[in-house]
């Protein structure tokens, strides 16, 4: 069984963009370890709450590490230090020590505007993928699914590439704000796949372009994000991603 | 009372209806199709591939989600696979197969007619989504692969590694996002329905709250289309995301669309069981774990007792002691028979007091014999991400000791009750996915509601809504400044108002909690007509509880998390009584609704189709605290001949 565990919790409240914010601290006492990080925000919420107070605000929902909703700074990392690559809602409570202080944050970003405490707004995500994330397929009668002969290892390297969460936790640790590995992770995917290659040229510039205009910073290669990316996707999307860029404007 | 619920079921064999009625439809021509205006509530499979459709084929449309983006609904967190009768496997497949595995996997519940039309589109979407480049995962020569999965003995099942939902959802998404780029479809994210809005009684609208400003809004549409999931969160502790509610289809409910089937509930049987009482939901291990791991329990109850108390570990039992009662009571489908019937087999054995964790309320699903026959390898790029997540959660290596898993509430196959056009009894407002009724019958088999929720949202509904289109073509476009869309908008002020204003004591989650309790005690996987009395007499007692000693801080102005909380726990109190009428109404057992009372001798679950045979339709009776009424859909069974359902020989 896992050992109960007592620590200081500094979380952030900001009241909206525009608000300064600071940091509120608690005592959390007697905290299982088979607590998840969420549900332990859980218990502290339930204490405001009791307490007359408001809430802490963040995004959370499926709590399974897939729909990429939660979002927080644990300790100066996107999602806290998991293993193997997790989100916030897989990291648990036996990973920290009694008399630990756990600091926790927004994502910062330019293009993430904080909402709420620890709630941002990444609808620049979606604009970059509405610019050209997808390939243009009309519903009704495609060929039949097995016309298209996909070697396997193409399939999984496009697969591992598809799996991001679009949790925009490699915003978070780039020093620049940069969006590359998630812009790069998708038109990875879908250049790995002939369905996509009509239309590489296109996307590739068109992603580009929408993430410069919202605010992202450029990529300097720190690897920052790929060490901090809950589905582990590697960088070597952002070099394809560049090449993708590049054969793109030599032929305009 | 009577009164006849008319499913508009097309004329002709079962096999030829879809193509008939897409015959004889009317359509609505390029020019008109400008201006008509759907309103799609819900971003998930069904919600997403409605709205793209939609827009794609010249509709304006509007589409809210509660999250901050469509590709966060609850879809994404699909495990296994989705369903197709393609038989690449060359194992004999067929859409007739495929639709006769389903009805018989509903326990002979579901709609003939719908059934059939879901297998026969089942093939379209595979290649649609192939086309959009979602990734399924494929065989050396190139070609898709498949795996099999519950109640079924062939293998249909196209995924993509252990994420095959997030994979479906990210292809509509896309499709989605194709469309808001081209100006078809308008997103609203992090906007919730409230109400419908019913002018001269068909759908016109919805009253929507903005979740960053707090501010209620208006929009008008000439059809509503809500597709907003399940009601598996009434019981607190579900695999649903902590935000799937049925605020949307309670508000459909109230203004008169019929319930349908809200017993049925699906629990799954593979899911991490629970730990403490500060867990906040339940995680899912995939169904496809079922393709290779054993399902087991001690045959001797002192080895029982010596794992509850944590002095014996299960690897440490020989093979001669375990009882893999799964491949004991059902030889044909051994593991994988469907999700009800593996559920109520593992509550049974942990009843005798055979579980084997510190609650004694879990059974072990081992791997040891197909890391012994494939190789630790081949497991590990077959389930490694499962495995992985496994261990994240309860601290055990799966390579090296059994998992642990105990059945937990997952899917509801009950919903708002549709036609054949998905049409619910409210005209002009449809419902698609999971948050309809039609096409499970009494249980659903796995990787069924990927396909159910794109087949709504690809190929059916895109045709359907046109037959009532066509009527609306000379209907100009509505203000929301009509007195309908005033008064409904005050009602939901009022509403909120009221939760507002009680400033009591209690929390949301401390009721929702007591709630989740209640429901899964008395209306949980064995029921009872005295258990289910209790249960709604304590549901009752504790909605007494709800008004007077809930608390909301804050405002209604801005976020304000808790407020949204307490609207969906409010609905979910109907929703919960909603499911215990209807358990208590059915006497007899099917599917995922099992009553102690109606069971064979061997605890299998006893239909009754002589009384039975129907669709239970519910209808509100203007107050939440009155009991609602009940309307019967006979069933109609043409093609398929009712029998009982067999998984041992």
């Amino acid at each position: 069984m896992d050992k109960n565990i007592s620590f200081k919790l500094r979380y952030w409240r900001q009241n909206g963009p525009k608000d300064k914010g600071h940091f509120d601290e608690r005592e959390m006492k007697d905290i299982p370890g088979d607590t998840s990080f969420l549900e332990m925000l859980d218990i502290l919420n339930e204490q405001l709450v009791n307490e007359g107070k408001e809430p802490f605000v963040f995004d959370h929902d499926c709590r399974e590490g897939i729909c990429g909703m939660c979002s927080l700074y644990i300790n100066g990392t996107p999602h806290g230090k998991t293993e193997r690559g997790a989100t916030t809602c897989q990291l648990y409570m036996r990973k920290f020590k009694d008399g630990d202080t756990i600091t926790v944050e927004p994502w910062r970003s330019a293009g993430f505007p904080v909402i709420k405490d620890c709630m941002v707004d990444r609808t620049a995500f979606d604009k970059i993928i509405q610019a050209g994330g997808y390939v243009t397929v009309r519903t009704g009668q495609p060929q039949d699914a097995n016309a298209i002969l996909i070697p396997k290892q193409d399939a999984d390297e496009a697969m591992d590439c598809a799996s991001c969460i679009g949790c925009g936790a490699c915003v978070a640790a780039c020093k620049n704000g940069s969006a590359m590995l998630f812009v790069s992770s998708k038109v990875s995917q879908l250049a790995l796949l002939p369905q996509g290659r009509p239309e590489a040229a296109r996307r590739a510039k068109a992603m580009v372009a929408k993430m410069d205009e919202l605010g992202f910073g450029n990529c300097t290669n720190t690897r920052a994000c790929e060490a901090v990316c809950p589905k582990c996707e590697s960088i070597s999307n952002i070099a394809r991603l560049n090449r993708e860029f590049i054969k793109a404007k030599l032929n305009d | 009372m009577t009164k006849i619920i008319d499913s508009r079921i097309p004329e002709g064999p079962v096999a030829e209806k879809w193509t008939n009625y897409k015959a004889h439809q009317k359509l609505v021509n390029p020019a008109n199709k400008r201006r008509l205006d759907v309103i799609v509530v819900g971003t998930g499979l069904a919600g997403a591939s409605a709205a793209a459709s939609l827009g794609e084929m010249g509709f304006r449309v509007f589409n809210f989600c509660i999250q901050d983006s469509p590709r966060r609904a609850h879809s994404i967190a699909a495990q296994g696979g989705i369903n197709a009768a393609k038989n690449y496997q060359n194992d004999g497949d067929s859409v007739y197969r495929l639709f006769y595995d389903t009805v018989k996997g509903g326990d002979y519940r579901a709609r003939e007619a719908n059934v059939y039309r879901l297998a026969e589109v089942s093939n379209s979407i595979i290649d649609q989504c192939v086309a959009q480049g979602v990734p399924f995962a494929r065989e050396y020569g190139g070609m898709l692969d498949n795996r099999s999965f519950g109640g079924a003995q062939v293998s249909r099942t196209f995924y993509a590694k252990g994420q095959t939902g997030q994979q479906l959802l990210l292809g509509a998404y896309s499709a989605l996002s194709c469309q808001v780029n081209a100006g078809t479809v308008k997103l609203y994210t992090r906007y919730e329905m409230l109400d419908v809005v019913i002018v001269d009684g068909r759908a016109r609208g919805i009253i929507a709250r903005n979740l960053i400003t707090g501010k209620l809004e208006r929009f008008a549409a000439h059809a509503v289309v809500i597709a907003t999931g399940g009601y598996g969160n009434a019981y607190f502790l579900s695999t649903n995301a902590m935000g799937c509610n049925c605020s949307a289809a309670m508000s459909c409910y109230r203004k008169g669309a019929y319930f349908a089937n809200p017993s049925y509930v699906q629990i799954h049987p593979t899911c991490i069981p629970i730990h403490g009482d500060k867990q906040s939901k339940l995680t899912l291990m995939s169904e496809s774990l079922r393709n290779d791991g054993r399902i087991w329990v001690p045959k001797k109850l002192e080895d029982a007792k010596k794992l509850q108390e944590g002095t014996l570990r299960g690897e440490d039992i020989p093979d001669e002691d375990r009882d893999f009662y799964l491949e004991r009571r059902y030889p044909a489908f051994g593991n994988l028979v469907p999700r009800d019937v593996a559920s109520r087999a593992a509550k049974e054995r942990c009843d005798k007091g055979f579980g084997v964790n510190n609650t004694g309320l879990a059974v072990f699903l081992d791997f040891k014999y197909a890391i012994d026959r494939l190789g630790k390898d081949v497991v590990a790029a077959r389930y490694g991400n499962l495995f992985d997540m496994y261990e994240e959660i309860t601290d055990d290596d799966p390579y090296k000791t059994p998992m642990m898993i105990y059945p937990a509430v997952h899917y509801t196959m009950g919903g708002i009750w549709v036609d054949y056009e998905l049409q619910t009894s409210i005209k002009g407002l449809f419902a698609i996915g999971e948050c309809n009724f039609s096409d499970h019958g009494a249980n659903r088999l796995g990787a069924s509601a990927l396909m159910q929720g794109l087949a709504d949202g690809y190929f059916v509904l895109p045709y359907t809504i046109q037959n009532y289109l066509a009527d609306q073509i000379t209907v100009p476009r509505f203000s929301t400044d009509l007195p309908e869309f005033a008064e409904a908008e005050k009602a939901v002020t009022d509403r909120i108002t009221r939760l507002m204003g009680i400033q009591g004591k209690r929390s949301v989650d401390s009721i929702h909690k007591e709630l989740g309790h209640i429901m899964w005690e008395y209306v949980g996987m064995g029921r009872t007509a005295e258990g289910l009395q209790e249960g709604l007499k304590q549901i009752k007692a504790l909605r007494k509880v709800f008004y007077s000693e809930l608390f909301v801080p804050g405002s209604t102005e801005g976020v304000n998390v808790e407020l949204e909380k307490a609207i969906r726990l409010e609905d979910f109190f109907v929703m919960g009584e909603l499911i215990a009428y209807d358990a208590l109404n059915r006497n007899e057992s099917c599917g995922g609704h099992f009553r102690e009372e109606y069971q064979t001798e061997e605890g299998e679950a006893k239909r009754d189709d002589e009384n039975f045979f129907y669709v239970g339709c519910w209808e509100y009776q203007g107050d939440d605290e009155k009991e609602p009424a009940l309307y019967k859909e006979p069933l109609v069974y043409e093609a398929i001949k009712v029998q009982t359902r067999n998984y041992k020989s």
